[in-house]
């Protein structure tokens, strides 16, 4: 495996693709599963406002999903997605609303600011070598702290910039098949998760990704500079966590500041139901991506059951660890 | 091939549990889902057991949930709109943030589901009704209690919750008015604002008590404040200043058992919960609602707090 740069990307790349058919497969098929098991349950479940309502849940998450991947394929983590997302909805909040710039600006102000959030995320793990858990554990912190900081700790609202809640409430899809008014921030998902799956297995940047997370040390011996591809990846998955940022404030049509603890831990769970490795190496956007839906459809369908609440979580609790274990029961067979 | 196998079983098996109380739902009974602030805090449980007390008495089935806490206002949305796909009859709901829910309130007029406001209620005009306590009236009975302890004369002092929420602007202002209007012996020399944080109140309260020694009664507007104010007195061991609170709490219901704190104003979560169902009923039958629909409190002391009426909207 540490015989040449060019080669150990590629079999790493080659593994993961293998790999990852058979468990996008398999959840895909509990994805089905479950759609069918609510169907017959409950007559309400699958009509088209419930099924549009499943994918306006899944987008925050989804989009965060997709960051979180990118970070565990490095055989990192990312804790602070979740207050991140918030950060920069503030950050769009402070620049639309308390500056009465233009649209365009704030969207760009949410993408820039994730990038730099993650761009030092990354410096911290790969420069300083903190390990990513606590990088990031400070970092969720930090930023939770200064969302309430520039916000006063009230909530900003967009009600000056009109256009701004149509990034996730409205509908292009809609205006063109009216029967289909699948709301504008499910289609920015899947063309979040459609670019961040080109760049994960079609570009370098996406090699190197694999690479680090199977093996760091092969990759520095032959001469790659590691540091600079980890902080491109962490700064990478912070825009994508800008563009969460811009989702959430869009949908609520205001940023609340307070928001965001707890959406981490959802997200990489949507990643680990996915069958992405959290020791590295391995994994998918589109798995992460019905992870998040497998996850979505869950809490929903258990709620137009009625099932009560707290039971809610515990099934919710006990689908993670089923979906890890025969994932990790199929590997065996097979190797 | 055996563990998709186990997979697919335990998932087919939950569904199957989970199927079990909605295949009794399936003709055309009322349903009410309500979408609190919160679920799992004793104030929520409280609401939601008023509420499974109206079901009950009227022969409908309601379901009740809330967000793990108050911040997540997109996840309390998502419970919306799982609630409207299951075509209810009537919606009751307390807004975390009213502005982000009013698509789908929309949606729910739209389809002529009515909707009743609870607790904190809903801004515009969507709601039916809104069940929730006269926090002008709790304040100013609070006031009434305070003079009647001080023998209606000397320097008392508020520390509020904030300055922005309705809870917050109608407690205070509850309490100042009634004070202004009717006991002219009473001089308020200080109202601040401790977040309805616990420590945040104490360093609130410590500030207002080194500024006025001569302070002798202190109101706080929710219980975070009211127990930033007992700390306060008992960490800088103050004498002859009154205590009236707000809500419950054990903490609260201790300070007044002890006798550091006079008495507190319990709103009564009981109730709204089972107004907000009474009330969805009335709706759905194009019954004429009042704009708001007062659940009542109570002010609680020494000498009543065992009583089975206080008990029963008390929380610890």
């Amino acid at each position: 495996m540490t015989t040449t740069t060019a080669n150990t990307p590629r079999t790493a790349l080659a593994r993961v693709i293998a790999a990852g058919t058979h468990q996008r497969v398999l959840a895909f098929a509990s994805l089905v599963v479950l759609l069918i098991g609510f169907s017959i349950a409950s007559p309400n479940f699958m009509q088209t406002s419930n099924m549009i309502a499943i994918l306006q849940a899944t987008s925050v998450n989804g989009v965060l999903a997709v960051a979180v991947t990118l970070v565990i394929i490095t055989g990192g983590i990312d804790l602070s997605v979740g207050t991140m997302m918030t950060f920069c909805a503030v950050i769009t909040g402070v620049v639309l609303t308390y500056a009465g710039l233009p649209l365009l600006l704030g969207v760009f102000a949410a993408i820039a600011t994730g990038a730099l959030c993650g761009s030092m995320s990354g410096t911290f793990v790969a420069k300083m070598k903190i390990p990513p858990f606590i990088a990031t554990l400070g970092m969720m912190l930090i930023l939770k702290g200064l969302s309430l900081v520039i916000s006063g700790t009230r909530p900003i609202y967009f009600n000056d910039t009109p256009g701004f809640s149509m990034i996730s409430r409205g509908s292009l899809i809609g205006d063109i098949f009216p029967a289909m008014p699948i709301p504008n921030g499910v289609l920015i998902l899947f063309i979040v998760a459609g670019v961040a799956a080109y760049i994960l297995n079609r570009t370098v940047l996406g090699r190197y990704c694999f690479a680090l997370g199977s093996n760091e040390e092969s990759v520095r011996l032959s001469g790659v500079n590691t540091d600079r591809w980890k902080i491109a990846i962490y700064a990478l998955a912070g825009a994508i966590v800008g563009i969460a940022g811009l989702l959430i404030a869009s949908r609520l049509n205001s940023a609340q500041p307070a928001l965001g603890l707890g959406y981490e831990l959802e997200a990489i769970a949507a990643v680990v139901i996915g069958g992405t490795s959290l020791s590295g190496g391995r994994g998918s956007i589109l798995g992460s991506l019905i992870g998040a839906l497998i996850m979505a459809v869950l809490t929903n369908g258990l709620r137009v059951l009625s099932v009560a609440q707290e039971w809610q979580t515990v099934v919710t609790g006990a689908i993670i660890i089923l979906a890890v274990y025969a994932d990790m029961m199929r590997r065996k067979g097979a190797s | 091939m055996l563990s998709r196998r186990i997979l697919i079983g335990a998932l087919s098996a939950t569904l199957a549990l989970g199927a079990a109380p909605s295949a009794f739902a399936q003709d055309k009974e009322i349903y009410i889902p309500l979408i609190s602030k919160g679920f799992q805090h004793q104030f929520w449980q409280a609401v939601k057991s008023g509420a499974d007390q109206a079901a009950e008495e009227f022969g409908v089935r309601i379901t009740f949930e809330g967000p793990d806490n108050e911040t997540m206002v997109d996840r309390q949305i998502d419970m919306l709109a799982a609630a409207l796909a299951n075509n209810p009859s009537a919606i009751g709901f307390a807004a975390l943030d009213s502005q982000a829910a009013i698509p789908l309130l929309q949606q729910a007029a739209d389809a002529g589901i009515p909707v009743i406001a609870f607790d904190s209620g809903v801004e515009g005009d969507i709601p039916a009704t809104t069940a929730t306590t006269d926090n002008v009236a709790a304040a100013a009975l609070a006031a009434d209690k305070m003079a009647e302890k001080i023998g209606g004369a000397g320097k008392v002092a508020v520390v509020a919750h904030d300055q922005t929420s309705r809870t917050g602007i109608d407690r205070r202002d509850g309490f100042l008015n009634q004070i202004a209007a009717n006991y002219p012996g009473i001089e308020v020399v200080s109202v601040q604002y401790g977040a309805g944080d616990q420590l945040q109140s104490t360093e609130v309260a410590k500030a207002i008590l080194t500024a006025n020694p001569d302070l002798v009664g202190m109101f706080g507007t929710n219980e975070g404040s009211a127990i930033g104010i007992v700390n306060a007195i008992r960490e800088m061991g103050t004498e002859g200043v009154t205590i009236i609170g707000y809500d419950s709490g054990k903490a609260q219901t201790d300070a007044i058992r002890e006798g550091l704190m006079a008495g507190a104003i319990t709103q009564n979560p009981v109730g709204i919960g089972y107004e907000t169902v009474k009330a969805a009923i009335a709706a759905m039958n194009g019954e004429e609602l009042p704009a708001i629909i007062d659940t009542g409190f109570y002010y609680y002391d020494q000498s009543n707090i065992d009583d089975a009426e206080i008990q029963a909207v008390l929380y610890d």
